[in-house]
């Protein structure tokens, strides 16, 4: 027992020495680690500073300018504003409509994208990983890539976005299903392959109804994200309030109390959705069932 | 219970299922109806250009070079896609032309062979016959066809002439002749034609001897790629750093700002409610004003680029990171800050050793995920404030002709937003170690 302890005793100083020394090299890992951060985000703000057309510290104290010049002339032209309201609020439902119908198609491409890459559940096996390629290279593909294209092609309006949004909502959409499929029990599947049930009986009656509330949860998130999408392709020419507040916003023409109002309708969408989804994402994910 | 009642709620619930698989659907069929009219879809197959579709997809895996006759001088002149930039050097020429005299001879393929000489312009198309053209000031292209009807690819007039084939195409005016040669490929890609490197192989470039005696191959060939005016792809390569740029600094940015912030407006570390309250609406106003009205409102203070476009990825994303935050904080483990407290530490010590820790895992997940949304993001904003790959895109589109160079960005864009998942992937496997959901 004495030996035990004597023999801890001598050890302890190495130990407290070698902690020491440990806890010293951690801290100077982490040191430099921050300080490569930190001179990195440094230098790269100044370079993006050098590359842009007007100075940040020039451009600081000009921030407020153009939000206050909105406002002033929104409250100088008060008594228009329910009018501009209810001028824009069409596009608004455009911008609404857009979205809706790209989460609804981009999820349907999603489900089908999702059961045809998991494992146990895709149809054909072996084309697991081409499948998945697709889903990268959708979801890889920013919307305005296709949008533009098809504007091109098919003249302004909402088709442009839609397609362009949905497909990009099937990529992205199609991978978290695909993460929802994994977690899914099989045996639904097995039982029903036992019976002779087809590839889309097994998926219909298996699948889908164990991770709907799930899809249901990423659709409505996705939803939230598309409203967003469709309002920026609408400032490249694809329809909805987008456009309306590009053309409100054009130098010169002053219309600012005009785009007041597309701001309050814009403001007030994603807001109401943002709740909206929340909530009900809430209820999904915990017990919805009561 | 009686089976009576059993069978009352069992008929019941089918009732319910019943108008729930047959009464959704057709609710969503019906706002698919709503939607086929309002978004005039029928009226939208008659706008629909598919010519602009048939140039588009050509033109993007195939470029043309344009062989000019001034008629005038009788000069004539190669240049890959008209430009510039693309004119074959004085003496040179694409192999399927040859040259004696006064005579050009041009191969068309397929059999059809082009011929300029001193007055007039021929063009044998095989199973057509001979066209004849002696333009002059007087008497305008003067064209002679073979007998019978013009066919629908040839457009006569007196002053102009055009002749569409697959693969070439002629177009005669008074003041000249121009024949068009389409072949596959992404022309010039590497260096232009007054590059010496121009032809050379790999190999040659990288074993052979020197191309050029002022500079060494490989010094020479770079630059001569990097300043490919034809590519740009010195350009193109600054435009996608900056993209990548505004997405790291906007979406690390973010992050820093948004950390202490969340403290305030998590239940368990806001000094009072009200704060919280605050906090909170802070967040979901700079989330709600959205990514594009900060873009706009940037771009009048700060002009277009670069910082513009990271501080708009910035506070729109201060906003999103300071709810998701301080969601992670509301659900720390007291009992590790517990611990460090009941060895006397300070509060910040506690936050760094009894709340940074738990929450790390959850912070670099969301903002590797960021980054890499972000940098699709980064490309759109670039596309409004003008910097970046977007902006390339947009002038490239604007142009209408420039189909190839705008495969090539998207090419670009695509390999550019997967490398950045992969990456943002690798990393967050690599530190959120036995994380394998990656949430």
């Amino acid at each position: 027992m004495a030996d035990l302890t004597a023999a801890q005793g001598a050890q302890t100083p190495d130990i407290r020495a070698h902690y020491m020394d440990m806890t010293r090299r951690k801290r100077l890992y982490g040191g430099i680690t921050i300080s490569i951060f930190a001179l990195l985000m440094v230098s790269g703000f100044l370079l993006a500073d050098s590359r842009n057309a007007g100075g940040f510290w020039d451009g600081l104290h000009r921030i407020f300018d153009f939000p206050a010049q909105v406002v002033s002339e929104a409250w100088e032209s008060r008594a228009d504003m329910p009018s501009h309201l209810l001028t824009y609020f069409p596009s608004l439902i455009e911008t609404i409509n857009i979205a809706a119908v790209s989460t609804m198609v981009g999820a349907l491409g999603g489900i089908v994208l999702s059961l045809l890459s998991t494992r146990g559940m895709a149809r054909f096996p072996r084309l697991i990983p081409v499948f998945r390629r697709i889903m990268d290279v959708m979801r890889a593909m920013p919307e305005i890539v296709i949008a533009l294209v098809l504007i091109f092609i098919l003249g302004g309006g909402p088709v442009p976005a839609m397609i362009a949004i949905a497909f990009h909502t099937a990529g992205a959409l199609g991978k978290l299903f695909s993460e929802v499929n994994e977690n899914a029990s099989l045996k639904p599947v097995e039982g029903l392959q036992s019976v002779g049930a087809t590839w889309s009986q097994r998926m219909m009656l298996g699948v889908i109804p164990q991770v709907l509330p799930n899809y249901l949860s990423y659709g409505l998130l996705r939803f939230e994200i598309n409203i967003r999408a469709s309002a920026i392709l609408g400032f490249v020419g694809a329809g909805g309030i987008g456009y309306e507040l590009k053309n409100a916003m054009s130098w010169g023409l002053g219309k600012f109390d005009e785009a007041a109002a597309i701001f309050i309708l814009l403001f007030g969408a994603i807001v109401f959705f943002d709740q909206l989804s929340s909530h009900y994402r809430n209820r999904l994910t915990h017990g919805g069932k009561a | 219970m009686t089976t009576a009642a059993i069978k009352l709620q069992s008929d019941q619930l089918f009732a319910r299922k019943r108008l729930l698989n047959f009464g959704l659907p057709a609710v969503v069929l019906a706002y698919f109806i709503y939607i086929f009219f309002a978004f005039d879809l029928i009226g939208l197959a008659e706008r629909a250009r598919m010519d602009n579709a048939r140039i588009l997809v050509a033109d993007s895996y195939s470029y043309k070079t344009h062989v000019t006759r001034d008629n005038r001088s009788g000069e004539v002149s190669f240049a890959i896609e008209g430009e510039r930039k693309g004119a074959y050097p004085e003496g040179e020429m694409p192999e399927w032309v040859s040259q004696s005299g006064e005579e050009t001879v041009i191969d068309l393929g397929d059999g059809k062979i082009a011929t300029y000489d001193a007055q007039s312009i021929t063009l044998d198309i095989p199973g057509y016959g001979l066209i004849t053209s002696t333009p002059s000031r007087a008497k305008g292209v003067n064209a002679t066809f073979p007998e019978g009807a013009l066919p629908d690819w040839i457009n006569a007039s007196k002053n102009r002439l055009t002749v569409t084939t697959p693969g070439a195409r002629l177009t005669i005016t008074r003041n000249r002749a121009e024949v068009f040669r389409y072949s596959s490929g992404w022309e010039l890609f590497f260096f232009t034609l007054n590059s010496p490197y121009h032809g050379a192989g790999a190999g040659q470039i990288l074993f052979g001897d020197r191309i050029d005696p002022a500079r060494s191959n490989v010094a020479g060939a770079a630059h001569d790629f990097w300043h490919n005016p034809m590519w740009r792809h010195g350009e193109v390569a600054w435009a996608m750093f900056e993209t990548v740029l505004m997405a790291f600094l906007g979406t690390m940015g973010a992050a820093i700002v948004a950390l202490p912030l969340a403290f305030m407006a998590a239940k368990n570390f806001a000094p009072f409610s009200a704060v919280r309250f605050g906090f909170r609406r802070v967040f979901d106003f700079v989330r709600g004003v959205d990514g594009l009205i900060w873009t706009i409102v940037l771009s009048r203070a700060f002009g277009p680029g670069p910082m513009t476009g990271a501080l708009a990825i910035l506070i729109t994303d201060t906003g999103s990171f300071g709810k998701m935050f301080s969601e992670a904080l509301e659900n720390v483990d007291e009992k590790q800050i517990e611990g460090i407290q009941s060895t006397g530490a300070k509060p910040v010590q506690r936050y760094r050793f009894g709340v940074i820790p738990q929450i790390t895992p959850v912070l670099l997940s969301q903002v590797l995920y960021y980054l890499e949304s972000n940098t699709r993001s980064a490309t759109i904003i670039g596309a409004i404030t003008g910097g970046g790959i977007g902006l390339l895109l947009t002038q490239a589109m604007i142009t209408q002709k420039d189909w190839e160079e705008v495969s090539y960005y998207i090419v670009l864009i695509i390999g550019m937003v997967m490398l950045m998942d992969w990456l943002s992937g690798l990393i967050r496997r690599r530190l959120i170690a036995g994380d394998e959901s990656g949430h």
